[in-house]
């Protein structure tokens, strides 16, 4: 007969990002070091998280973290596979399990999955868009690669606190979407703040020759809301779920667009 | 020529929004808006009601246009959509087939 011990405090690290714990279980000492140098300031103190994962640490396949990504529903059980995971997670017990390699990079990818997952059943959603804080409001500034989300958040004054330059969280409170910090950097390889703020406004981003804000139809908004939004299963439910979150926060918060130069000036007339 | 048939499918999302309908597949993430006019062939296709006679019967008559110019608008319409999976196209009544009106 074999005898499963409990996780012990030294094997489990709380992953806390938008107020919601995740606690990483069944860790060896030298991966646990690593999660937590990766997820400074996400570090949460209390491992009594509703959502738990163990841990399998394997060898690296021949496959690499390229390898597609298939996330499905089976019997009520997410199945997240990749090259370089193998994770199954039950969002009714909140348990779930992740075999992978001791890469960074598998964790940090099933990590965005699970939030999605739960944000989407919420409201919420992760968003590729830059956001920071500035006078107790969030900004977002969202678009895809190379629309200058890292270059926005670069030119960040002082008083502003950046939240990510890569994946911005936002979850519904009521009326309103509060943005939360996240561990999950792009080309700034910087951790945000682990803070979260209202949200006044969304920036579609747009390099130009000078610095304006344009107005844009709530149908356009829409959709380049959708196509940043993160998004990983050709699920119908969670389909129409993403849909009307996005239709939701369109209609709630302001979203414009962000005709700008690469200098600190576009921060003047953001706020 | 064969009489159509359209239904809503069930495997989009839809929204009416700033006063213009908004409709996603759900299989492939097609985002499409929806003017006045296709808004009202959207709203009338419930699986039941002919083509032409929503084109005779709301278009022609909501809208202002001919019939025939309204009928070959209204066929590329139908025609695009459903390559997408959002309407469903039959020659004969497509019986429940229809998914539920838009959100508002």
């Amino acid at each position: 007969m074999t005898t499963v011990l409990p996780a012990t405090a030294e094997e489990t690290v709380s992953i806390e990002i938008g107020g919601m714990p995740i606690d990483l279980r069944r860790l060896d000492p030298s991966f646990r070091g690593l999660i937590e140098n990766r997820y400074a300031g996400f570090v949460g103190t209390s491992p009594n998280s509703r959502l738990e994962f163990d841990i399998d640490l394997c060898e690296p396949s021949q496959s690499a973290a390229g390898d597609d990504l298939e996330v499905k529903n089976e019997g009520g059980e997410w199945l997240l596979k990749r090259g370089d995971f193998h994770a199954r997670w039950n969002p009714e017990t909140g348990r779930g399990q992740i075999r992978q390699s001791a890469s960074p990079y598998a964790i940090d990818c099933v990590l965005r999955i699970v939030h999605t997952l739960i944000l989407a059943r919420q409201g919420g959603f992760l968003v590729h868009a830059a956001s920071a804080i500035r006078g107790g409001k969030a900004f977002l500034f969202s678009g895809v690669s190379g629309a200058g989300k890292t270059t926005i958040s670069r030119l960040a004054p002082p008083d502003a606190t950046l939240l990510t330059d890569e994946i911005s969280y936002v979850r519904r409170e009521g009326n309103r979407y509060v943005a939360f910090g996240t561990p999950f950097a792009g080309e700034l390889a910087r951790v945000g703040a682990n803070q979260s703020a209202p949200v006044s406004a969304v920036f579609l981003l747009e390099k130009g020759l000078e610095n304006r804000i344009e107005p844009v139809s709530t149908t356009e908004a829409v959709q380049r809301l959708l196509r940043n939004i993160l998004f990983f299963a050709h699920d119908p439910a969670l389909v129409e779920l993403l849909f009307q979150s996005a239709c939701e926060f369109a209609s709630l918060v302001p979203i414009h667009r962000l005709v700008f130069v690469p200098d600190q000036r576009v921060w003047d007339i953001i706020g | 020529m064969a009489e159509k048939y359209i239904a809503r499918s069930r495997a989009i999302a839809a929204r009416m929004l700033g006063g213009e309908m908004m409709v996603m597949s759900a299989a492939d993430s097609t985002f499409f808006t929806l003017n006045e006019v296709a808004s009202a062939i959207w709203q009338a296709a419930d699986g039941r009601t002919p083509l032409s006679e929503i084109v005779a019967g709301k278009i022609c008559q909501e809208f202002d246009v001919d019939r025939e110019h309204a009928q070959r608008g209204a066929e590329r319409f139908v025609d695009e959509l459903s390559q997408h999976g959002i309407l469903l196209v039959s020659d004969q009544p497509l019986l429940d087939s229809a998914g539920s009106p838009e959100r508002q």
